[in-house]
């Protein structure tokens, strides 16, 4: 499973160079040709068996939040600031790993005997938290890393029966789809996948990839909140693992386009594949920037449901990822121009 | 002119669904413009062209209101919501919900951990007098305006979704108006402001004009403890923008347009608003930059179901537009 590859990549925004090699490893050989771009996006190519000019471009972006090393103190501890969305209650005591060498470092954390009744009831804020690599001084510490060098969560892809876990599923598994994709080309147009950088920041590599290949359609990959843990009333859950892809109405970035939307339910409903909505409102992707390149591209969002995203783990269910494979194939395979010819 | 404002205010149109209104306008304008075309986004733009020796002129007012969308239908038929734009659920409590095929639901609120408490989103819910999940008429995803129809108020109106038809109205109005232009004049009615000037970006691209002004509500500080002091006020004729929370308008743009309005005898008053921002800073940002300015109707409770405008500003507002189109432009 190239899901696996991708998840134990270390790959934080900014700093995808691992993941963009997997990544070009796994779909040189599917496609006529592709190009890595200023901000280090991949940008493929397949000619289509129709429609020639109609160009439809899949995204998922490479990066996954982490950890950016500013510097070390007295006592050899390193400081860091965040790479992204990341939640400071999953950081005490977690393992990370860091910089070209993969040096490991563990968040400090004081045992549970030592905090007072009050600290255990306080979130610990980032900026008081350190990273200990078993130095003890400053200049020690300065011998194992370079300042600004990337940090990642530490953690191994296992597969758990009919889930899998790992870190980065946001947004790698939009990536393991997109390859699967790629493979299973080509589609009745002018085919670009698109693998994308900076999400995390700010949506910066796909509002650049969105604006070189200006495409008539996009669809967007994503990893996406997946909250289907017990609740204490009727209330929705964004996704549900086990229920299938998630296809997104509107959320923070971007209001879908309604005729792509449209294409993706008929063509479940017409496969017999199983598919959910993801809660209106919540998150925003790269669809945020691509739908908005040049004179505007109709875009939707189509997500795996990824328990505990933005945390050090993640775990979603292989028939979502394969459900989600074969809702987007599908689709693809009816996408032709006139669906998005004339706006409803 | 009221007839035009009160069909575009009660109309449904909240972010990303706006095609009720653009259908609306289309029907406005059906004769008023060389040419009519709706693109990607849903921005409706139409051109009225001068005799050539003009500029190309884009004026932008946006077709969509702050809504809400459906997140959820629980077991007993009530919905949850979430927003689109800004909304604030002090305004909304108790009042009504219109969806798209005409439902209307009433926004209830759960019991509050304090009376006075302002209640979040999470605490309201919609009640379309569904029993159940399976006989309720709205689904997941379903999009909602806030529903009040337009009643007049002295010389004021008062409706939902003044923000900014009355916008629309005036381009609308400025169309049947303008008796002759030396400029290319496109007149976008514009999607998806409300949620991040999406559609005024993507026209703006597109059109790629040498001017731009966009045309939408400034709030108003006339009213008793006003929620931002601020000198505009209602009846005092259409606000010309200085600055607002997210454009500088370009200054020799501002003045042109206060020397056509003293020129031309129409009051106005200028406007300097701390936060928000409208259509016109996605001109003035898109491709290389556009002069842009932004001319305002001063509105009283602005993001409300009954969001106020005075009449005669909005008059005065379609004279200095027409006025600022009748003649050359020095750049």
């Amino acid at each position: 499973m190239i899901l696996e590859a991708l998840s134990n990549a270390f790959g934080p925004s900014g700093c995808e160079d691992q993941v963009c090699q997997i990544v070009i490893d796994a779909i040189k050989d599917h496609v006529d040709e592709y190009r890595i771009d200023h901000l280090g996006n991949v940008i493929a190519f397949r000619k289509g068996t129709a429609n020639p000019g109609f160009k439809v471009m899949v995204a998922a972006h490479m990066d996954e939040v982490g950890f950016m090393i500013t510097h070390a103190d007295e006592s050899g501890m390193l400081h860091f600031v965040k790479v992204g969305g990341i939640d400071d209650r999953t950081l005490p005591a977690k393992v990370v790993r860091i910089g070209a060498k993969r040096m490991p470092g563990v968040l400090v954390s004081k045992p549970v005997h030592l905090t007072l009744r009050n600290e255990r009831n306080k979130v610990i804020p980032s900026d008081q938290l350190v990273i200990d690599v078993g130095a003890t001084s400053r200049a020690e510490a300065e011998k194992l890393f370079t300042k600004g060098e990337y940090a990642v969560f530490d953690t191994a892809f296992e597969e758990w029966g009919e889930l899998v876990k790992g870190k980065a599923f946001d947004d790698r598994v939009g990536c393991a789809v997109l390859v699967e994709l790629v493979a299973r080309g080509p589609y009745p147009f002018d085919f670009y996948p698109v693998f994308t950088t900076m999400e995390e920041v700010g949506l910066r590599g796909a509002r650049v990839a969105g604006y070189s290949v200006m495409p008539d359609a996009a669809f967007v990959l994503e990893g996406t909140i997946c909250d289907d843990g017990p609740k204490d009333k009727d209330l929705s859950p964004t996704t549900e693992v086990g229920k299938g892809p998630a296809i997104s109405v509107m959320d923070r970035s971007v209001i879908a386009d309604r005729r792509l939307v449209r294409l993706a339910l008929e063509t479940a409903e017409a496969e017999g594949i199983p598919y959910q909505f993801k809660q209106p409102g919540k998150g925003g992707t790269d669809a945020g920037a691509i739908h908005l390149a040049q004179t505007g591209v109709p875009t939707v969002p189509i997500s795996v449901p990824s328990r505990y995203i933005h945390s050090p783990v993640s775990v979603l269910g292989k028939s979502d990822f394969d459900n989600t494979v074969r809702l987007m194939v599908s689709t693809l395979q009816r996408l032709t121009p006139d669906v998005v010819a004339e706006r409803d | 002119m009221k007839e035009t404002i009160r069909k575009l205010v009660e109309t449904f149109g909240p972010s990303g669904y706006e095609h009720q209104v653009s259908a609306l306008i289309k029907q406005e304008i059906a004769d008023l413009a060389d040419e009519v075309r709706t693109d990607t986004l849903g921005n409706l733009i139409a051109l009225k062209k001068g005799d050539g020796t003009g500029k190309k002129i884009m004026l932008s007012a946006h077709m969509d209101e702050i809504g809400v969308i459906v997140s959820y239908v629980d077991e007993k038929g009530f919905l949850r919501i979430n927003p689109i734009g800004g909304v604030r659920t002090l305004y909304e409590v108790m009042g009504r919900v219109l969806f798209e095929d005409g439902t209307v639901g009433v926004i209830g609120v759960e019991k509050l951990d304090k009376p006075d408490q302002i209640p979040p989103m999470d605490k309201l819910y919609v009640d379309v007098g569904a029993t159940s999940r399976q006989d309720c008429p709205v689904k997941l995803g379903d999009v909602g305006c806030f529903w009040q129809p337009m009643v007049e108020v002295g010389d004021y109106l008062t409706a939902k979704a003044m923000d900014d038809r009355i916008g629309c109205a005036v381009l609308v109005q400025a169309m049947r108006d303008l008796e002759s232009t030396p400029h290319d004049v496109y007149f976008v009615f514009s999607t998806q402001e409300e949620v991040g000037l999406r559609g005024a970006m993507t026209s703006a691209y597109g059109i790629k004009p040498d001017l731009g002004v966009a045309v939408d509500v400034t709030l108003s500080g006339d009213t008793p403890e006003p929620v931002v002091k601020m000198a505009t006020a209602l009846g005092k004729g259409p606000a010309i923008k200085v600055k607002d929370g997210g454009m500088l308008a370009t200054p020799w743009v501002k003045d042109w347009m206060v020397k056509t309005a003293e020129a031309n005898d129409i009051p106005y008053q200028l406007e300097v608003l701390v936060g928000g921002t409208t259509d016109a800073r996605a001109i003035q940002t898109t491709q290389a930059g556009i002069p842009t300015g932004c001319l305002s109707i001063p509105c009283r409770y602005v993001h409300s179901p009954s969001e106020t405008v005075g009449y005669q500003d909005v008059l005065n507002g379609v004279r200095l537009m027409v006025a600022m189109l009748s003649g050359p432009v020095e750049m």
